[in-house]
């Protein structure tokens, strides 16, 4: 056993962060190719070194990595350090969250090849990287925490990337916020491992974690909870701020407002699945709850049912894949619920790759659609860019669930384990994933209907002079395109294979170790009682098999009714759809008005609290205390105006004053003394 | 030197104030000895580096002559880790607000103005160095003069309304101080503050006392309900003095209530400390909402500083509750700590913040948010800036402004959760307040032809923000040096909260 390098972990993390910096400060010095070949290579370095590391982790017999590298902060016995915990779970989100951001960044220069914030926009994708890093690799809560509010950071610049748009400017500030009550609750939960554990480190707090156990917390002088429980709500309350989940949901698909690779990068592979990583490494915490862990299913099961059917009716391309990422992400978190981290880890992994693809797919299309989202203005684009075609199809059908696609051992995975759980709120939450793949079959193949096949929504007028990017405003026509449209550049089709690859074939190769095997080791800790996915795994005979199958599941014929359904409504019939959301009405309401959620919290929080802010300031500052204060200051000036009388002049009236004085003081006197 | 070097650091400043003068408003000399007796200060307070030693429970570089000899007060002076961390940040401070002002005051009696800031800094340094309490008093009663010249000459239309108005507070409060100083000076024959920390007081004398301390302390940091001077003067005031206000001067309050409550009146203070507790809740909620709807831009940083110096408050009476209620000394010396760290940290973010709005403030001569709009489009060096730092008034981690507020949620935690759970609604309130007023001034379209016309920060206001851009950043990545720096004294601090003087 060998250790890994210092130097090599540091590389990793840190040549990101350089290459921002050289991007962001020096951008007009070193100009557009400049910038994007520094972020390219600080990140292409980075994913190389992770390859490397998950490699010797994994083959090379190297030793799990737990170091401090600096300390933060020591007062008394607390100390905050930065340093890194690389073990299989660290290292392979690391090569995720290099992988696609290197994907991202390549895809970059094609999408964005037109626009002003070119170089500001590779600054930010690296920031963001390297934040993503310090997130996964750091081994204690305080750098957890850096990285967690630092993506978040990159995530509000880049939502405003475009910052002369109003929507872009509203979304960003509304997903900080919504994030920071996640936060809330999140830095509150560290708070309660600080007081329980006394520790902010890892691998102290999860030695002692079992002494949680019979601890409780008072809420109340007669009312207590269980610290175990405690700390796993809050913590996973910022979870649900970061990963989207109910009823924290509401700045992802708002998050759109940000360029596509973003979306891409940030909102669907990486940065929204800090949440579920976070519950994952701190298995050994949530395993004492199984309160918090039903808390956390339940929550899940909510959002993969119920912001998928909203998916179903929205018309921008993006936002169907936005909303298909809180239903994944719901997915995900159901897995947690029920103790299968590994099956939720291995979610997100397959999930980071075929979004991506559907993200940048979606990307290549609004860049051979000049820039327009609406999927009612597309149709039969499978003829003018058949690799974007092909790509978005492998990453539907893994998205889907298909047999053999990545999604599918990670998802049916989660769907059985959903169903072999035992534990409190478990049947609602395997109705809501059993169902959810219905859902996902609907968006998904609606949204391929609508895009690339059926009869061109749109009109080619070759005179139409528009420039190809106008970001700012879309005050073209809908539906009317200066060209016909064509097949992306290389940049941008190159990674949408890349991305290809591993959703088609990395399920397949890796389901047997990694997710019924101990592939984690201890970085994921599972109390034998609750462990599903072993009790899966005695009936596991290889990927073959698993996926063979599938194909006699109940899942897998939801996904053929969803593409049934989908197929006749919106290929061979047409004026179907129509139909059905006229009859269907009440039900399209809801869904279109997402359930009413936004208007809600709109009014609630964000109306309610200028009006709170303006009672506040009006009766309490100005009012109350200032009308205190101003009186007080001008009874002062009566009494002295008074005083001023009595400053008359008149000899007879200060004599007069002086012996009134003299009376009361030794009557004070006379009187006090006797007392 | 070093045996000098404190009154060095006081006086030197305020001398300097003398050529500032005598050089007059013609020509630019006035600014050009100014900003070297800065910057000649700020070079000096960095030799309190190596010749402070950072295990120190007692006062180190210590200077005593008898001052009025019948009363047996000593001009003493001396300082330890708290104490070293504000000077260093006072002068700092010192010197960007004389860059600050370079242009800006250039037709309106630079010298004076200049001069005035001089004397403040000083007197702002002699409050940090005082270890006799009467000393203290004469330098904290002092340090109202130069504000009120700063504020009355150089501020906006209703400077004679602020001045009044702050100065009549923070007058009042300082009043109560006094007659508790000289309540104890009656009982221990002395004004040195050692002594008195370990004079004996009954528990009714030490509540009596204790609110005496609280009163003059309340206003100057300042807490709700004795805060309305502060936005006022914030307004009135010129861009150096709303930077200094914020960025030292508050801080004499929190410093107060670590030299004089905690030492003095232990007793009453842990039995009162569930009031202060209270009172520095309020300001996150409340103060958080009143902020929340400013219209102008430097009330609304000026109640954002109110609920930041809440966390102030709150850090070092919840050591109290640790210390006392649940012996958790090292929780109660996290929150101390805290409370410090966040002390610091505003002095670098709200300054920079009342920079920032000076940019703009010098641009377009308006305060209101309503006039401005689309910054980022005219000047987006200036935007790098304003959200560098609005992410800090939020608490970012890897800023400054994230490490005392994270410190004191720890620590309340540990003490009480629903005391965190209100703090920590800091979270949220305090960024909706800060980036609502970036959304509103920095981001979209730009919003007008003034706005339009705007022209991004030129190199002295750069090097201004930059300055602390490096500072803030600087804790916020690597906060023990701070932390270490203060680390002995707060432990010796924390250590005698524990002790009974009863």
């Amino acid at each position: 056993m060998h250790e890994l390098s210092t130097s090599i972990l540091l590389i990793i993390a840190l040549a990101p962060l350089a290459g921002a910096v050289l991007a962001g400060f020096l951008g007009r010095t070193i100009g557009r190719a400049g910038s994007h070949t520094v972020t390219i290579l600080g990140v292409a370095i980075s994913c190389v070194l992770s390859f490397y590391v998950l490699y010797q982790l994994v083959w090379g017999g190297a030793a799990n990595y737990n170091h401090d590298l600096y300390t933060w902060f020591q007062v008394g016995k607390f100390n905050a350090s930065v340093g890194f915990m690389i073990d299989r779970l660290s290292a392979m989100m690391m090569v995720v969250v290099t992988f696609v951001s290197l994907m991202v960044h390549i895809y970059t220069i094609g999408y964005m090849a037109d626009d002003d914030g070119y170089t500001r926009f590779f600054s930010y994708i690296a920031l963001f990287t390297f934040a993503m890093l310090m997130l996964v690799m750091s081994n204690n809560f305080m750098q957890l925490f850096f990285g967690w509010e630092g993506v978040g950071l990159v995530s509000y610049l880049l939502i405003g990337f475009y910052f002369k748009r109003p929507s872009a400017t509203f979304a960003n500030l509304k997903a900080f916020l919504v994030n920071r009550v996640g936060d809330f609750g999140f830095v509150l939960g560290i708070g309660a491992v600080l007081y329980f554990l006394g520790t902010l480190d890892y691998q102290t707090a999860f030695d002692a974690a079992p002494t949680l156990v019979g601890q409780t917390l008072h809420i109340t002088q007669n009312h207590a909870w269980s610290a175990a429980t405690v700390i796993g709500i809050l913590l996973f309350i910022g979870a649900m701020g970061k990963s989207a989940q109910v009823p924290l949901h509401v700045w992802l698909p708002d998050s759109m407002e940000g360029p596509t690779p973003i979306s891409a990068l940030i909102h669907a592979a990486t940065m929204v699945t800090a949440g579920i990583f976070m519950v994952a490494r701190m298995s050994p915490i949530f395993e004492l709850s199984s309160t918090a862990l039903s808390f956390i299913m339940v929550i899940g099961a909510t959002g993969a049912l119920f912001t998928g059917m909203i998916g179903i009716v929205q018309n921008d391309i993006k936002r169907v894949v936005a909303y298909s990422t809180l239903s994944q992400l719901g997915y995900m978190t159901v897995a947690l619920g029920v103790s299968a981290y590994a099956g939720a880890v291995y979610h997100l992994m397959t999930h980071a790759f075929f979004k991506a693809l559907l993200f940048l797919g979606a990307g290549s299309v609004i860049i051979a659609m000049h820039h327009e989202q609406d999927m009612r203005h597309m149709g039969g684009l499978r003829k003018y860019m058949p690799i974007t075609y092909i790509t978005m199809w492998v990453g539907s059908l893994a998205l889907c669930g298909v047999p053999f696609f990545s999604g599918f051992y990670s998802k049916d995975a989660i769907i059985e384990a959903a169903g072999e759980s035992h534990r409190w709120g478990a049947h609602y939450a395997y109705f809501c994933v059993l169902m959810g793949a219905l859902v996902t079959a609907l968006y998904t193949f609606r949204q391929m209907h609508l895009t690339f096949h059926g009869k061109e929504r749109f009109k080619v007028v070759e005179s139409h002079g528009h420039g190809h990017d106008d970001h700012d405003d879309h005050h073209h026509e809908p539906g009317v395109l200066a060209h016909a449209p064509k097949e992306s550049p290389w940049v941008v089709t190159v990674p949408l294979v890349m991305l290809a690859i591993p959703s088609l074939l990395i399920g397949f190769f890796t389901v047997g170790p990694m997710l019924f095997g101990d592939w984690f080791g201890k970085a994921i800790h599972v109390t034998e009682a609750h462990n599903v996915l072993a009790e899966m795994g005695t009936e596991f005979h290889g990927a073959l098999a698993m996926a063979l199958h599938g194909f006699t599941q109940t899942p897998f014929w939801l996904v053929v009714a969803g593409f049934a359904i989908t197929t006749y409504v919106y290929i061979f019939n047409p004026a179907m759809a129509g139909r059905i959301q006229r009859i269907f009405k009440p039900v399209y309401v809801v869904l279109d008005r997402k359930f009413w959620v936004d208007e809600v919290y709109l009014a609630i929080f964000a109306r309610g609290g200028v009006k709170l802010g303006r009672l506040f300031w009006k009766a309490g500052d100005t009012a109350v205390i200032d009308g205190a204060i101003d009186g007080s200051a001008s009874l002062v000036q009566r009494i002295a105006a008074g005083m001023r009388r009595l400053q008359s002049g008149y000899l007879y009236h200060y004599a007069f004053a002086m012996i009134l004085g003299l009376i009361l003081l030794l009557g004070g006197f006379w009187w006090f003394g006797h007392v | 030197m070093s045996n000098h070097l404190l009154s060095l650091l006081i006086w030197l400043p305020m001398a300097g104030a003398v050529p500032v003068l005598i050089a007059g408003a013609r020509g630019s000399a006035s600014r050009w000895i100014a900003l070297a007796v800065a910057v000649a200060t700020f070079v000096a307070s960095l030799f309190l580096l190596p010749a402070y030693h950072t295990d120190g429970a007692v006062m180190q570089l210590v200077e005593s002559t008898p001052w009025i000899a019948s009363l047996h007060v000593n001009y003493a002076l001396g300082v330890d880790g708290i104490s070293v961390a504000l000077i260093l940040l006072t002068s700092f401070v010192g010197v960007l607000v004389i860059v600050g002002a370079w242009d800006v005051i250039k037709d309106n009696k630079p010298h004076q103005y200049m001069a005035a800031m001089l004397v403040l800094e000083g007197l702002l340094i002699g409050v940090f160095c005082a270890t006799d309490a009467l000393l203290f008093y004469v330098f904290f009663e002092a340090m109202l003069i130069p504000m009120f010249i700063l504020i009355g000459i150089w501020g906006g239309p209703r400077r004679v309304y602020a001045t009044l108005k702050f100065f009549i507070y923070t007058f009042l409060g300082s009043i109560f101080m006094l007659v508790g100083l000289i309540y104890l000076y009656h009982k221990a024959g002395t004004f040195d503050m050692a002594t008195l920390a370990h004079l004996p007081l009954t528990m009714k004398e030490q509540s009596w006392l204790f609110f005496a301390f609280l009163i003059a302390f309340a206003i100057k940091i300042p807490m709700v309900p004795v805060h309305t001077w502060l936005p006022d003067a914030h307004v009135e005031a010129p861009t150096g003095g709303s930077v200094v206000l914020a960025a030292v001067m508050l801080k004499v309050g929190g410093y107060g209530f670590l030299r004089f409550s905690l030492p003095i009146v232990p007793d009453a203070s842990a039995h009162y400390a569930w009031l202060v507790i209270v009172l520095s809740l309020i300001p996150v909620v409340y103060i958080g909402y009143v902020a929340l709807v400013q219209e102008d831009m430097k009330k609304l940083v000026a109640y954002s500083s109110i609920a930041h110096m809440g966390f102030v408050t709150l850090g070092i009476f919840i050591a109290f509750m640790l210390v006392r209620d649940l012996g958790n000394v090292d929780a109660a010396n996290l929150g101390v700590q805290g409370a410090m760290v966040q002390m610091m940290s505003h002095g670098f973010v709200s300054g920079a913040m009342f920079s920032c709005i000076g940019v703009m403030y010098d641009r377009l001569h308006t305060r209101m948010i309503k006039d401005y709009g689309g910054l980022v489009n005219v000047m987006p060096w200036f935007t790098f800036f304003m959200v560098f730092f609005a992410m800090a008034n939020c608490g970012l981690p890897g800023t400054s402004g994230f490490v005392g507020e994270f410190m004191v949620i720890l620590a309340s935690f540990s003490a009480n959760p629903w005391i965190a759970l209100i703090a920590a609604f800091t979270l949220i309130i305090g960024a909706a307040y800060t980036l609502w007023l970036v959304k509103r001034v920095v981001w979209g379209k730009v919003t007008n032809e003034k706005v339009a016309a705007m022209k991004d920060i030129n190199g002295r206001e750069a090097f201004v923000l930059t300055a602390f851009a490096v500072v803030v950043l600087a804790i916020g990545v690597w906060p023990q040096p701070l932390v270490h720096l203060m680390g002995g004294s707060i432990d010796h601090l924390v250590q005698q909260l524990a002790i009974s003087k009863i």
